[in-house]
């Protein structure tokens, strides 16, 4: 537990990073650096974003699969590493 | 069954008589040795024979009708039933071989051939029998039917009456004592009783009709009818759903977050995530660089008349009117489009000669550029005036000998909304009169209410602004909430050193005096076309201000001359503002009363403190709140900051209508932006021009564009973003004369006006291209960071000019210090040499250190070292 603590540390460390979430892959948050209300709703909604567009990419292409997804919005940027248990969600802001 | 056959003896006498009888040459029949002719056999029948062959004696056969037809079929059929039971036995044969049909039996009562009954065996004897005179006499009954032959029956009787007898003659003789004439007549026997006797019908009781029930057949038919039923299958769907996510408890968590494959994840996932991030630190991936390279403008305009100077869109002049003076204040009217109200006053250098017409306010509108719309009549020249913000229709003007006035113009204002372009002016007619006429025309409007003279201003007044509606002011200048919602409350500044606050409403004490004061003021007016609006007859010529700020000086004694000032203008635009507008009209001034202090709601976030530009060219940052002494009277504060930028009277301090807390003031040759909170100086000063800035006045869109006018009637556009030492652009000699007022506007968005107006009385407007109404990028950010940047070099530059002046002074005295040293012979002098010399270095050394920081060390000496 102390080294997912500590990877954390350095992603927040960064420049602009807003938050990070982790969630398990029914979409239930397991780690947030945010508040539980934002948590939630990031959760829920970014679950269902990144299984649409795992699907997507494996109808298309059955080998394939996603690797990475970078969602670029007016204020911020969401990024998204899935795998097959979880995923990780960190939200930046890069101009800040 | 009982045989009633009778034997009668046969009677051979009566047949052969019978034959003989007839006489009509027929051959004798031949006889048999049984006694009777061959052709017939006489039979024994049974009463049940005679009943089955309705042959019974006496009923069916009689001694008059003896022949009987029989069927042979008949014959054979109860010769097959009864076999030989059956009377026809002994026949047998003859009646299968007989040929025809039918066999005669006749009935023999006298028992000629023994028996009652013979059967005649051959036809040619039935016929000879049948045919026999007698035989067809007593078969007349057995006749069938033959055609009808006439025999006269259905002729008409001619003659009814038959005589049977022969008529009888008789002769009467009467004796009669007078032989006179005998005269017969007829006598109706029906009209006496004993004519004739009668026998009439009558009802016999005994008849009876039976009635008889007969059966009769119904059916009833249902009546079938097709119809058919459709129900609305409710399908039960989901209208709300609450829900609530699923969440992990904090042991699960702490479970999940120990597990492996967590571990695992981070250790796949993390390196990627960094890199993502670490890229986002490089360079922005999603950079559109070719929009990034558009600068706000439209890059395509189409419309081919681009021009980005400053159109002139129409000029109002009016030489009634207009004639020898000077617009002093102008304003747009604010909901209406195209209105501009200018004040014309006597211009200064004139002010001995008589002037043709009374001083007046004047509306113009775009739509008739002619002639102005209506005038609002004045006591005296107004300087400054100001429409409501809650209620266009009512303007407040200060005049020239101090009075504050107020003019409500709604009755006149569905004239000029008549005007507008998209009607037309039914008044084509007056093209036709001369101007005196159409002079006359022209409404004119005349005030509502003016101030008390002993408690106005004593010099004239400058400047003149409404309070927002969202708040009012107490007695003693604190902000309260104004139930209102509307503007009632208003601040005029004037030269004698004063501002005063007045409020629309009436004091609540005062509520029963003014409305008998003054019903004599309609009458003395002799240029009033239309009738005074009773709007604020409460106050006329008893209106007193609430109270007074003055402004004394800081450090010296005396006081500062106002000549323009201005406000926070806090408004918060809320629902409820924007809807209670629309009842605005319907407020009745007279009956408003201004509440107690103590029951309104004081508003703690309203700025009360103000910027004042004075007759010396001072800005003054001063409070209005009242506060109370020790002698319990309330006085005025003393201003917090003065600073003296202009060095001639101020005639512009006015807000951004972007930041709250930027002003624009000018005055003698230079113009100044100030930031509230910044106490130290302005913001930006702008160089000494050679003309002098007459006024100013800040763009509605762009925030870092203003206008400044000129003596020489040009006009500056200054954008701040772009160069801040030279204008954008410079239209000179827009007027031959300086300009006295200017003021924008936007109607639309794409429609911006500039109004200027100069010392000529004429009035121009001005259409703002597009590329000084759009605000270019981040405009507004910018024009902030900006505004901080230059606060923050403000602070630093005082700051180091305060350093400097203070290194300056040490050095100052360090060298009047040393100047005192070879006068001291107490320390030895090479030892205060080297003493003076070592501080002296450290000193040069020190100050070279210095000098360096600020930047000022020659660059010679620098390069020496």
């Amino acid at each position: 537990m102390a080294e997912v603590e500590e990877t954390l540390k350095r992603i927040q460390s960064q420049k602009g990073v807003q938050g990070i979430i982790i969630v398990n892959s029914e979409g239930i948050p397991v780690k947030s650096t945010l508040d539980n209300q934002s948590t939630v709703q990031y959760s829920a909604l970014i679950h269902q974003l990144v299984m649409k567009a795992r699907s997507t990419l494996r109808d298309i292409d059955p080998q394939n699969d996603l690797t990475f997804l970078r969602v670029r919005s007016k204020k911020n940027e969401i990024m998204i590493a899935p795998d097959k248990d979880y995923f990780l969600i960190v939200i930046q802001n890069p101009s800040a | 069954m009982a045989p009633k056959a009778r034997k009668r003896s046969p009677s051979k006498g009566r047949g052969k008589g019978k034959g003989k009888g007839k006489g009509k040459g027929k051959a004798s029949r031949p006889s048999t040795s049984l006694g009777y002719p061959e052709d017939i056999f006489p039979l024994v029948l049974t009463s049940a024979t005679q009943e089955l062959f309705n042959c019974r004696i006496d009923e069916d056969v009689t001694e008059k009708s003896p022949f009987k037809l029989l069927k042979k079929d008949d014959i054979i059929d109860d010769m097959k039933r009864r076999a030989a039971v059956s009377d026809f036995s002994p026949v047998k044969q003859t009646v299968l071989a007989y040929p025809e049909e039918e066999m005669l039996l006749v009935f023999d009562s006298n028992l000629t051939y023994g028996q009652f009954f013979y059967l005649v065996l051959t036809p040619e004897s039935k016929d000879r029998i049948l045919k026999s005179p007698e035989g067809e006499e007593l078969l007349m009954a057995d006749k069938r039917p033959q055609f009808w032959i006439s025999l006269g029956s259905e002729k008409e009787i001619e003659e009814p009456i038959k005589e049977t007898r022969e008529k009888l003659r008789l002769k009467l003789r009467v004796d009669r004592a007078v032989q006179s004439k005998v005269c017969f007549s007829d006598r109706d026997c029906a009209e006496s009783k004993d004519g004739h006797l009668e026998c009439t019908s009558y009802e016999d009781s005994k008849f009876k009709i039976k009635k008889l029930l007969t059966d009769c057949g119904v059916q009833a038919v249902p009546m079938i009818q097709t119809n058919s039923c459709q129900t609305m299958r409710m399908v039960p769907k989901d209208t709300f759903t609450q829900y609530e996510p699923r969440e992990f408890s904090t042991e699960e968590k702490e479970t999940i977050l120990k597990e492996q494959s967590l571990m695992n994840f981070c250790k796949a996932q993390i390196p990627r995530m960094l890199f993502a991030l670490q890229q986002e630190e490089i360079i922005n991936v999603f950079l559109d660089d070719w929009k990034a390279l558009a600068t706000g403008l439209e890059a395509c305009d189409w419309s081919g008349q681009v021009s980005d100077t400053l159109v002139l869109h129409q000029v109002f002049t009016d030489q009634k009117f207009a004639k020898s003076k000077t617009i002093s204040c102008l304003n747009w009217h604010p909901t209406i489009y195209g209105v501009i109200a200018v004040a014309m006053t006597k211009r200064h250098e004139e002010l001995a000669e008589a002037v043709s017409s009374p001083p007046l306010i004047v509306f113009y509108s775009f739509s008739n550029p002619s002639s102005p719309q209506f005038l609002l009549e004045c006591p005296d020249d107004i300087l400054a005036f100001q429409f409501s913000p809650s209620n266009p229709n009512i303007i407040v003007g200060g005049c020239l000998n101090g009075q504050v006035l107020l003019w409500d113009i709604s009755a006149h204002v569905t004239f000029i909304q008549a005007t507008q372009p998209g009607s037309r002016r039914e008044s084509i007619n007056s093209d036709k009169f001369d101007l005196n006429d159409s002079r006359e025309n022209i409404p004119i409007v005349r005030f509502c209410a003016v101030s008390a003279l002993e408690s106005s201003h004593k010099a004239p007044v400058t400047d003149v602004q409404w309070l927002p509606p969202t708040f009012e002011v107490t007695m003693m200048g604190l902000p309260v909430e104004n139930k209102q919602k509307v503007s009632i409350q208003i601040i005029t500044c004037s030269p004698d050193c004063t501002l005063r606050f007045w409020d629309v409403r009436l004091p609540a004490e005062f509520s029963n005096t003014p409305t008998e004061s003054t019903p004599t003021v309609d009458h003395k007016t002799p240029m009033t076309t239309c009738s005074v609006p009773e709007t604020f007859k409460h106050l006329d010529r008893t209106w007193k201000p609430m109270f007074r700020v003055s402004l004394s000086k800081i450090d010296t004694k005396g006081e500062y001359v106002p000549m323009k000032f201005s406000f926070e203008n806090f408004i918060t635009t809320t629902e409820r503002d924007k809807e209670i507008k629309g009842t605005e009209a319907l407020l009745d001034y007279s009956q408003l009363k201004i509440p107690a202090s103590e029951k309104l709601k004081e508003m703690d976030n309203i700025n009360t403190k103000f910027f004042v530009g004075t007759e010396n060219g001072e800005i003054i940052y001063s409070d209005w709140k009242l506060e109370s002494d020790d002698s319990g009277r309330p006085h005025s504060s003393k201003p917090f900051a003065c600073f003296n930028s202009h060095h001639w009277l101020v005639n512009t301090v006015q807000r951004s209508p972007f930041f709250k807390d930027i002003l624009l003031s000018t005055g003698g040759w230079n113009f100044a932006i100030w930031k509230e909170g910044v106490m130290d100086g302005p913001l930006v000063a702008s160089q000494y021009f050679e003309q002098e800035c007459t006024v100013g006045c800040w763009s509605l869109s762009r925030p870092a564009v203003f206008f400044i006018g000129k003596t020489d009637g040009s006009v500056e556009i200054w954008d701040l973003l772009k160069n801040s030492s030279e204008p954008l652009q410079l239209h000179p000699h827009i007027s031959k004369s300086k300009i006295t007022c200017m003021k924008a506007c936007s109607f639309t968005a794409k429609q911006h006006f500039l109004a200027v107006a100069d010392d000529l009385g004429v009035l121009r407007i001005f259409e703002i291209p597009k590329a000084l109404y759009l605000p270019s990028r981040h405009e507004s950010l910018s024009m902030k960071k900006y505004f901080d940047l230059e606060a923050e070099s403000l602070k630093d530059y005082l700051k180091r000019e305060e350093f400097w002046t203070k290194h300056k002074k040490e050095e100052e005295e360090h060298k009047t210090k040393l100047k005192k040293e070879p006068e001291k012979p107490e320390t030895p002098p090479k030892e205060i040499h080297r003493l003076d010399l070592t501080e002296y270095s450290d000193d040069l050394i020190l100050e070279e250190e210095l000098l360096q920081d600020m930047g000022l060390w020659p660059i010679a000496v620098e390069s020496e070292r």
